[in-house]
């Protein structure tokens, strides 16, 4: 649903010193859920959510959701 | 709301009731559709508008007697529009297509139309279009009755024949001309023999003297015939009577005559389909209208002249002509409100989006959004001539949604946090005056005037306590407004119960507040209490002396506060103590009762925040001069889109500095928090511990505009960036250096990106979401 372009990022896991990879990830909101597919630590499952992405498409879901 | 209510509701806005000149119109002609595509220059819809009601156009648009112009607006100011010369305009200046019979099945009954005068022949018009089988029995040798007394000049014969060519061609309309009918000897065809042998007659036979007829049919003491003003039934139960024998030979109207010809075709038809005649129509004819047009800087305008009145008006005369009209419609709130204008309907539209929007029980709730953006201030009430009040409507609307768990949880979340603060250990206080055991006022500022300008509450009360013998209490806390209109009613049924506690427990004293929104949730919800504002209050007692020089007299718009609009009283104080201070007062042209709302009501700046800027851009921009406030938040948005706007507190004990900046969220919080430990420690001489967070944050005013925009607090910051710093939960991002983290401390989730650095954290951005990662 929210799968980046498989572009490299250079965003890292400060923590684990890890590249981000593209990895399954659950949203969930107002009893819906749905996998998508975001940047995350393949160690410690830390999650990146770019901007765009938060304020675009996500927000976008989220009204859509509350609408329902 | 029940369907019952709705209808009421929407029955109170008039937006859609047909204009004066449609209802004065016996057959209703829609000569503001017609003008209105004059405009537009299609005379091809304006024609079709005008040919919808009246089946001879070409006739009407030279002869009728239009008493449509009685019902103009215009007539109001000036001279009615010409609307039968705009419609001649429209007939001549087309080519008018060609009438199409519609195929219809033809029935099996058959009708006689005795006389074809205008009456008659609309009977035939509108029955043949049914599929009856008409004959028409015609005593001349022409089809028109009366109409062809009507000088070739006025009425040229080419008009007549066209108009009645539909009828002359139509296979299902037999004339026979050149028939008298009447049961006395001299009569071709008798008018019983035509009773017997027809399902239903139509008479229409002109001013002739009806006795000499012999009909039989029942008369009045003045030996007219007696016929049902409703259906034109006459005393024999086939027969139908009109046109101008019953209009009389003093009132002949061609317009009168089409109407009843078009009353007697639906009395026959519905005989003919054994429903009742008398049913549903109230509204067929000339009736009042009850639609409301304001006629406010209209500048009057004589009626165009027809340079050549045997031609008519010309293009250009035309359309001059038809600018006059006003185009009637009512519009008085959408014209006063940017939210009803901003969603392009009104309100009988939007009661019915609202009512909708209530049952949906699968599928998408459009009007969410719309529900939530009102400012429920009121407005539209004062301005409607039914007093239709939209804001209601919404807030009920509102209590439903959270009663049924539909509200947007995102509409009003962040006010609510508010709330919470503005509830909570950090701001609350309820105290009587040092040295008091009981109190005779107790002062309530409001969380919006502590959040804005904590000195000025300070200084009131110091003032209050001066000046009011038998002690002064304070009580810092919330009204509970944002629940209130957010419609969530146990949160602020709870929260009244705390104010009314609180104020038992000071002993009952009078309250008075700083704040317009606090005084009006006291009246309003605790009526036991007795309220006043620091308004009346200061013009009572006088003004407080001040140590910073006042800013200088001046032009001054009051802009006053939506909450009070009924508080006739306060708009004195105000107005008083404005004049007191030195200042020159200009009214607003919505003021005092007609207040605007400056998009903080109803928490519209929370639920649509682009709306609530445009609601203040208007605002501004209604006068040059600086503006008055005494609602901190009016004060404070207007000085955030760039107007110049002074509390009256800003006036009564001067400012720092003339630089003015609205506090963000964050420094409300800030201020609401010191405003209580200021108090406390000057007042009470008593020291607050203050929580000091390890987290400092070094915050550009970008950022800090960002922050508002996206109503993200500091807080929410530092939270964010103490959990990052405390577990090493961060990602880093190679190319810029910065860190990036996130957390969600209750239910909405921050990131922040940023670096540290000597003295702190620099912020670089920041976001949120509602959506939960798992």
């Amino acid at each position: 649903m929210y799968k980046e372009a498989n572009q490299q990022i250079s965003i890292i896991c400060d923590k684990c010193n890890l590249k981000l990879t593209p990895g399954q990830v659950t949203l969930s909101y107002l009893g819906s859920s749905f996998p998508v597919e975001l940047y995350k630590c393949a160690q410690c499952g830390l999650v990146y959510i770019p901007e765009e992405l938060a304020r675009g498409k996500m927000d976008q879901v989220e009204k859509a959701l509350e609408d329902k | 709301m029940e369907q019952k209510e709705l209808r009421e509701l929407e029955a109170k806005c008039i937006q859609e009731e047909p204009p004066g000149c449609t209802t004065n119109c016996p057959v209703h002609v829609d000569a503001r559709g017609l003008i209105e595509a004059l405009n537009n220059k299609d005379f091809k819809k304006g024609y079709n508008l005008f040919q919808q009601t009246v089946p001879f156009p070409r006739i009407i648009s030279r002869i009728c007697d239009q008493p449509c112009r009685k019902g103009c607006k215009r007539k109001e100011i000036d001279e009615s529009i010409n609307i039968n010369a705009l419609e001649r305009f429209i007939v001549d200046n087309i080519e008018p297509p060609p009438v199409k019979n519609l195929p219809v099945r033809a029935k099996a009954e058959k009708i006689a139309v005795i006389g074809g005068g205008l009456s008659g022949l609309t009977v035939a018009y509108e029955l043949v279009r049914k599929g009856y089988n008409i004959v028409i029995f015609e005593a001349t040798e022409v089809l028109g009755g009366s109409i062809r007394d009507i000088p070739e000049n006025v009425l040229p014969r080419q008009a007549i024949e066209d108009d009645f060519a539909p009828i002359k061609n139509n296979s299902l309309i037999n004339i026979r001309l050149n028939t008298l009918v009447g049961n006395h000897r001299d009569a071709e065809t008798t008018f019983d023999n035509i009773c017997n042998e027809f399902d239903v007659v139509y008479l229409g036979v002109g001013t002739r003297e009806i006795d000499s007829l012999e009909l039989g049919l029942e008369c009045d003491s003045n030996g007219n015939l007696k016929v049902d003003p409703v259906t034109l039934a006459t005393s024999h139960p086939k027969v139908f009577a009109g046109g101008s024998l019953y209009l009389g030979n003093d009132n002949k109207s061609p317009i009168n005559s089409i109407y009843q010809g078009k009353k007697a075709a639906i009395s026959i038809d519905r005989l003919m389909q054994k429903t009742s005649l008398t049913s549903n129509r109230e509204r067929e004819g000339p009736y009042p209208t009850t639609l409301y047009t304001s006629l406010k800087g209209v500048k009057p305008e004589k009626q165009v002249p027809m340079s050549d009145s045997g031609k008519g008006y010309s293009i250009e005369e035309a359309l001059q002509e038809a600018n006059r009209c006003l185009l009637c419609e009512c519009l008085e709130c959408v014209k006063v409100c940017e939210f009803l204008a901003h969603y392009r309907s009104y309100p009988k539209r939007y009661v019915r989006e609202v009512y909708n929007n209530l049952s949906i029980v699968m599928g998408i709730h459009h009007a969410n959004k719309m529900i939530n953006s009102c400012s429920l201030c009121g407005l539209c009430e004062e301005v409607c001539p039914n007093n239709l009040n939209m804001g209601q409507i919404i807030h009920e609307a509102r209590k439903e949604m959270v009663r049924r768990g539909k509200m947007p949880p995102s509409a009003h979340d962040f006010a609510l946090r508010d709330m919470e603060f503005s509830t909570g250990e950090k701001f609350v206080l309820n105290r009587h005056q040092p040295g008091f055991r009981t109190s005779k006022g107790v002062f309530f500022p409001g969380c919006q005037l502590s959040g804005s300008s904590p000195q000025h509450v300070s200084g009131i009360y110091r003032y209050l306590c001066e000046k009011i013998s038998g002690g002064v209490g304070l009580s810092l806390g919330c009204c509970g407004a944002p629940a209130l209109w957010s419609g969530r009613e146990e949160l602020f049924k709870e929260n009244l119960k705390t104010l009314e506690k609180n104020w038992v427990e000071l002993g009952k004293p009078k309250i008075i507040t700083g704040c317009p929104t606090c005084y009006r949730v006291f009246k309003d919800w605790l009526p036991q209490i007795d309220v006043e504002t620091i308004w009346t209050a200061l013009d009572e007692v006088g003004l407080p002396e001040t140590d910073v020089s006042r800013t200088a007299p001046k032009r001054l718009a009051v802009h006053d506060a939506c909450t009070t609009r009924q508080e006739a009283e306060l708009h004195n104080s105000i107005r008083n103590i404005l004049r007191k201070l030195g200042h020159t007062i200009v009214e607003l042209d919505t003021s005092c009762q007609t207040t605007e709302c400056c998009g903080f009501g109803g928490l519209m700046m929370f639920a649509n925040r682009d709306l609530a800027k445009q609601v203040v851009d208007r605002r501004i921009q209604e006068a040059e001069e600086d503006y008055l406030a005494y609602c901190a938040m009016c004060r404070d948005n207007f000085v955030k889109q760039g107007k110049r706007t002074y509390h009256l507190l800003d006036l009564i004990f001067g400012v720092d500095s003339e630089e003015q900046k609205a506090p963000d969220f964050s420094q409300r919080r800030e201020n609401r928090a010191r405003c209580k430990q200021t108090l406390l420690k000057e007042i009470w001489g008593e020291d607050m511990v203050e929580e000091t967070s390890k987290i400092k944050l070094i915050i550009t005013d970008e950022i800090r505009e960002l922050l508002e925009d996206r109503m993200i607090l500091v807080d929410d910051l530092k939270q964010v960036i103490e959990h990052a710093e405390t577990t090493g939960n961060r990602l880093k991002n190679m190319e810029t250096g910065r860190y990036i983290a996130y957390y969600k401390p209750a239910v909405v989730t921050y990131w922040v990106e940023y670096t540290p650095q000597e003295g702190g954290f620099l912020i670089h951005n920041a976001y949120s979401h509602r959506l939960e990662i798992s």
